[in-house]
């Protein structure tokens, strides 16, 4: 019998695109932040050129407020597949005096992680950044291309997009110009789980169901951190949580969670009527945030 | 999974953005929070019921404006599918987008208002749907509570309809007509008891039926994406084609040409990761490799021997342009057509073609934005393509202006 090939129209779609970047740029690098989003990405370009290696550097920009589980998994998974890793902080450039952190009830680095990012790009001069973005997660992000081309100071004008025909991909740019690619752009958070669960891909620990010191602000769960800031009347209990995005400790909320496996997490997030975003404390500060921070230069 | 791409098209207020809305709803792919924040709006802006359209409408532009200007992309799934919708503007100014969003999509729903009937926006739309050769086109006639949900206003417009579809060249398109109210939700994904005289499917059992596999196979191409070279010393002289097959199926033992060098060769392996396959059908992103060592580099396509397509140093081609800056004989762009680039310089127009099924081709000296026309070129290499009819992968291009590097326009080859 003769075997043939299912293709998953997603991932033949990001495998696809990953080889349009290696081929039409000359210095890609892959925004690795240790999340779901980003680890899925490394599998994909793992497929996109095998036997080959993986044929550019992940780029961490950090903000000094990881979980440290998410830290842990990210050297470890550098180690195992021979990844070149580059990692700025974003403490150097607050330390450098060119930001400031922010003080206050909802203060972040978040924010300030775009210009450590931009100052790493110039730093290597890369042409192409490939990051985990999906259209699904949010409003102005429906409207993003999969090569999306950047200004020198990394702004993103929506009004002046390259329309994108076809399988037909246009990364001809100007010197001092990048691209930043999303290979999954067309998947949803679903999508990404029920991959994990197929390519049974490990995922950090923060992901599961476990016993945090939280606290609820504005009907979200924070962490109990001594990076995130707290009232006093603001109580901290142990909660049972997993979280379902993993960013900043400052701007990612957790939900209560039983879930302990990647079957369990798919089938709550089959029936769950929470966005993946409705967790993501930044997005709350106003309906534009995210288009506005895209203006500015933002992932 | 299955993956389902659909494009939208509708003239401004005949409820494209409420069809969308009331299709993410009734699939439950709206969540707790969207919905709060659609009601929150709605009730801001002093409705009495859910503008589901603000569950799309994504730019602050046009949430100011209250109009979408650029293609967004919406995603909700069923049991048995995902599904992608590109969400088009129907101005006329923004031909361009329904263009792009028409160049993905294995099915397109074109809206008519039953209160308007088929208006001169319906027949741009269809042209396009026509021009791109979109599968499965779906007219709903929406707004049916509007007029009593009555019949004769459907069969009114079906009958309108179908006077342009006589005017098609693209015979094998299958048009489908189902009254909707998008508002109120009938036929949008369950059948209504308000129109007890239509016996068809709802919109979203109809989508459900459609096979986006069987999309219509056709020669097979595999342009070269990027060759794979291991610095291994297992994999010292392993040389591997990747890239992306379009039309029929390739398998190994396959005699192929590799296109321009005419070389010829047999299919040794096709990988896909870690694993190795007999055969591989369209859609596949796998690596190829050679039972010869030929030279093949990004740019080239694998093609079956038996199945060359035609080469020439010219070509002509329906253009859509999507740029501020006219196109104008004379001019040089790059034509990227599949992984492959060459310099091409417009030689004429012969005319801008109506988009109305007026007949009336006008002849042109330039083309500009948002109009299509049939363009000359010649190019500084010799090109192996084929006719957007036979094959869409072969067939089409975009070209890129080579001093801003925009994507000032797309081409229809024949
Ligand atoms: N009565 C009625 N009104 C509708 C229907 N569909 C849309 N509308 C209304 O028509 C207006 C325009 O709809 P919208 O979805 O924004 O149109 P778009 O510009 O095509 O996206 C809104 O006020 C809708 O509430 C329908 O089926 N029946």
């Amino acid at each position: 019998m003769s075997k043939i090939l299912k293709t998953n129209a997603l991932e033949s779609e990001a495998i696809y695109i990953f080889r349009e970047v290696v081929a039409q740029f000359e210095n890609p690098v892959l925004l690795f932040s240790g999340g779901k989003d980003s680890i899925t990405l490394v599998r994909l370009a793992q497929k996109a050129f095998y036997p080959g290696k993986i044929p550019f550097p992940l780029l961490h920009v950090d903000t000094g407020h990881n979980f440290p589980e998410t830290i842990e998994f990210r050297d470890k998974l550098v180690e195992e597949l021979g990844l070149n890793l580059i990692v700025r902080h974003v403490q150097d450039a607050i330390d450098e005096g060119k930001v400031t952190e922010e003080t206050g009830k909802y203060s972040s680095r978040n924010m300030l992680q775009t210009t450590t990012l931009l100052d790493a790009i110039e730093e290597f001069k890369f042409d192409a950044c490939i990051g985990g973005a999906r259209r699904d997660e949010e409003k102005a992000r429906a409207k993003e291309r999969i090569f999306s081309v950047r200004d020198d100071f990394g702004q993103w004008d929506e009004k002046n997009q390259r329309p994108e025909l076809f399988d037909l991909l246009n990364g001809k740019i100007e010197i001092g110009q990048n691209v930043r690619v999303f290979p999954i752009s067309n998947w949803t958070e679903l999508d990404v789980w029920s991959y994990i669960e197929q390519e049974q891909i490990e995922i950090p620990s923060i992901y599961f169901s476990h016993k945090r010191k939280t606290f609820v602000r504005d009907g979200l769960i924070w962490s109990a951190s001594k990076y995130v800031y707290r009232e006093e009347n603001e109580e901290v209990l142990e909660r049972i949580v997993r979280f379902r995005t993993v960013g900043d400790m400052t701007c990612t909320a957790a939900v209560e969670s039983e879930a302990d496996t990647i079957a369990r997490i798919v089938s709550e997030i089959k029936t769950s009527t929470i966005s993946e975003r409705g967790a993501r404390i930044d997005d709350k500060r106003s309906e534009a945030a995210m288009e506005k921070r895209k203006q500015q230069g933002y992932f | 999974m299955e993956v389902l791409k659909i494009a939208t098209a509708g003239s401004v207020d005949d409820g494209k953005s409420t069809l969308i809305g009331r299709l993410l709803y009734d699939t439950k792919s709206l969540t707790d929070d969207k919905l709060e924040a659609i009601e929150r709006n709605s009730k801001k802006k002093g409705y009495d019921y859910l503008d589901f359209s603000l569950a799309t409408d994504g730019l602050v532009a046009e949430r100011e404006q209250g109009i979408t200007i650029d293609v967004a992309h919406i995603y909700f799934s069923t049991k048995k599918k995902s599904y992608i919708i590109a969400d088009t503007p129907g101005h006329v100014e923004y031909t361009r987008n329904m263009v792009t969003g028409a160049s993905q999509a294995q099915a397109s729903i074109i809206l008519i208002d039953a209160r308007k009937g088929v208006i001169e926006q319906t027949y741009r739309h269809f042209f396009i749907n026509n021009l791109l050769r979109v599968k499965h086109v779906i007219v709903a006639v929406n707004k049916m509570d509007l007029v009593n949900y009555d019949q004769q206003v459907f069969e009114d417009i079906k009958a309108d309809f179908e006077k342009l579809n006589s005017q098609s060249s693209y015979e094998e398109q299958e048009v489908t007509f189902i009254p909707i109210s998008a508002l109120k939700g009938d036929n949008v994904a369950q059948k209504t008891d308000a129109m007890s005289w239509y016996t068809g499917d709802s919109v979203l059992d109809f989508l459900e039926t459609l096979k986006p596999e069987q999309e219509e196979l056709t020669a097979a191409r595999f342009p070269v994406q990027t060759v794979v070279r291991p610095k291994k010393d297992e994999f010292h002289d392993y040389r591997g084609y990747a890239g992306k097959i379009y039309g029929n199926s390739l398998k190994v033992g396959d005699a192929i040409t590799v296109l321009p060098s005419l070389t010829s060769s047999k299919i040794k392996s096709i990988e896909f990761f870690d694993e190795q396959y007999d055969e591989a059908v369209a859609g596949s992103s796998v690596t190829i490799t050679l039972e010869n060592d030929i030279n093949v580099t990004r740019g080239d396509i694998l093609v079956k021997s038996d199945e060359v397509p035609h080469s020439a140093k010219t070509l002509t081609a329906s253009v859509c342009w999507m740029d501020g800056k006219a196109l104008v004989p004379g001019a040089k762009y790059e034509i990227q057509h599949n992984t492959n680039r060459v310099l091409a310089k417009i030689d004429s127009i012969e005319n801008v073609i109506s988009t109305d099924y007026s007949g009336e081709d006008a002849s042109a000296t330039q083309l500009t934005l948002n109009e299509i026309g049939k363009v000359n070129f010649k190019l500084s290499k010799n090109l192996f393509y084929d006719n957007y009819a036979d094959n869409k992968a072969g067939g089409s291009f975009i070209l890129i202006d080579t001093q801003s590097n925009t994507t000032a326009g797309v081409g229809f080859i024949g």
